[in-house]
């Protein structure tokens, strides 16, 4: 009997598999690289309502974060300020009252209408996130938010993914802060092993022990 | 026919990294304006109404409705209570486990006796009470009114005008319900922080603000006589020196 098949059908699997790894393999490396929040969700700045500058207000003002988030420590949901808060020092006869960057502001205060904030770190509808538990037990703005002191416009510094957070409730040593330095944007421990150290006494002293199973974030 | 293959794959690879960047922003930065990509939203984005997010239910679009008249705060408690619950815990985070705002009419609530101001806090103060009111001050009161209360915070270096120094007679003889109110409604060019502050913070407040007055005001009868010798001390050797004191 006659060769069934062509003599170059002797290396048809072997290309096969060399074509496949090397179309699929970019592929997958990219997919691997680009598919995740590390790329998607960080980095997100979108463009505001009112060109606010926390790093005007914060850094070069000094003011405390709960002075506009002022139920941080109280609620689950880390509330915008009303309108009102706004006005408290951009109101008729105070400071800078017809700049056109606060005209939004203005609307608002006039017509009721909330301000259109266009929310960036968003997660998904099946993760509860409660903002009062971390700030009080020892998680500073910082650690989730980036240097908001820093930024004229607010972007996304970290990715908000599982894996980020359980990287942090598996061992919150390596994040704990003082009580007194929660909302201190600036303090930084002297070193890693300070703060684990740091962290350590913390994690003992206030008992935290931080949910890994499921139902510790989606109920 | 491969060598064109290679070449198409290079070139594709570096077109997709050049359009879309290295993920390590601090590296490259993709800063965009662009919403993040969901691929699959139907559970990540649900139809349900979250803390302060807009509805398409209500005709004004707003997920958050006003309360109804008459309505009472769910969890709200007296301050005595609060006050005594924040000594265990006072060293660590919120002293509250609910949010602390009421509709009542009696002393702690409006500041009013009947119809006149009334005097006095209406738990017992503690240190813990004067380092909360310390901390609530520093947050919401020290923009405009400055650290110590003189009226020269940091909104007054950029035109703010019209800012009571606390320090003042007139402020020192007003009664604690008075200037209770004057944190819950605001007065003349100073909006209302009863929104804000919580009532146990808001007294907390008051008794911060007594004690910076007093704090400015102090005369070496004021210190206990354990301690004024060195005071006086110093006081002594800076005035034969030529010193420099603050």
């Amino acid at each position: 009997m006659s060769n069934f098949f062509p003599r170059w059908a002797n290396w048809l699997p072997l290309q096969l598999l060399v074509c496949g790894l090397v179309i699929g393999g970019p592929i997958t490396l990219g997919i691997w690289y680009y598919f995740t929040p590390k790329y998607t969700r960080v980095g997100y700045q979108p463009d505001q309502p009112v060109p606010f500058s926390h790093a005007l207000h914060v850094k070069q003002l000094g003011m405390d974060c709960r002075y506009c988030h002022s139920f941080v420590e109280v609620a689950g949901h880390s509330n915008l300020p009303a309108t009102q808060t706004c006005i408290n020092c951009h109101g008729q006869g105070k400071i800078l009252p017809n700049s056109p960057r606060l005209a939004a502001v203005r609307d608002s205060w006039e017509t009721g209408q909330p301000i259109p904030w266009v929310q960036i770190h968003r997660l998904p509808d099946y993760a509860y996130f409660n903002h009062a538990v971390h700030v009080n037990r020892g998680v500073s703005c910082y650690s989730c938010h980036g240097a908001v002191n820093e930024m004229s416009v607010v972007y996304e510094a970290e990715s908000l993914s599982m894996k980020w957070c359980l990287d942090c409730h598996r061992a919150p040593e390596n994040f704990l802060r003082p009580p007194s330095e929660i909302f201190n944007m600036n303090w930084h421990p002297a070193s890693p092993e300070a703060q684990r150290e740091l962290g350590t006494k913390f994690k003992e002293e206030w008992k935290v022990n931080p949910p890994v199973n499921c139902g510790g974030c989606h109920r | 026919m491969v060598r064109y293959f290679l070449f198409l794959l290079v070139l594709i690879t570096i077109l997709v990294v050049s359009i879309a960047g290295l993920r390590d922003y601090s590296f490259l930065p993709h800063k965009t304006k662009r919403p993040p990509i969901e691929i699959f939203p139907d559970m990540v984005r649900q139809d349900k109404v979250k803390a302060q997010a807009p509805s398409d239910f209500y005709d004004d679009g707003r997920g958050a409705r006003a309360n109804v008249a008459g309505t009472v705060p769910v969890g709200y408690s007296a301050p005595e209570s609060s006050a005594q619950a924040s000594e265990g815990v006072a060293t660590m985070g919120s002293p509250y486990s609910v949010v602390v705002f009421s509709g009542k009419q009696d002393y702690a609530d409006t500041g009013k006796i009947g119809t006149n101001w009334g005097n006095g806090i209406p738990f017992s103060a503690t240190m813990a009470t004067l380092e909360r009111g310390r901390e609530r001050y520093q947050i919401q009161c020290a923009v405009c009114h400055g650290a110590t209360g003189a009226g020269n915070g940091i909104a007054t270096k950029y035109g703010l005008v019209g800012v009571a120094n606390l320090q003042q007679q007139r402020i020192r003889d007003m009664s604690d319900g008075e200037i209770y109110n004057t944190i819950v409604n605001g007065k003349n060019t100073m909006m209302g922080y009863g929104s804000v502050i919580q009532v146990p913070d808001r007294w907390a407040i008051v008794a911060y603000m007594r004690a910076l007055q007093r704090s400015q005001n102090a005369t070496i009868n004021d210190v206990p006589t354990a301690n004024r010798a060195a005071l006086t001390g110093t006081n002594a050797a800076s005035a034969t020196t030529g010193a420099a004191k603050p």
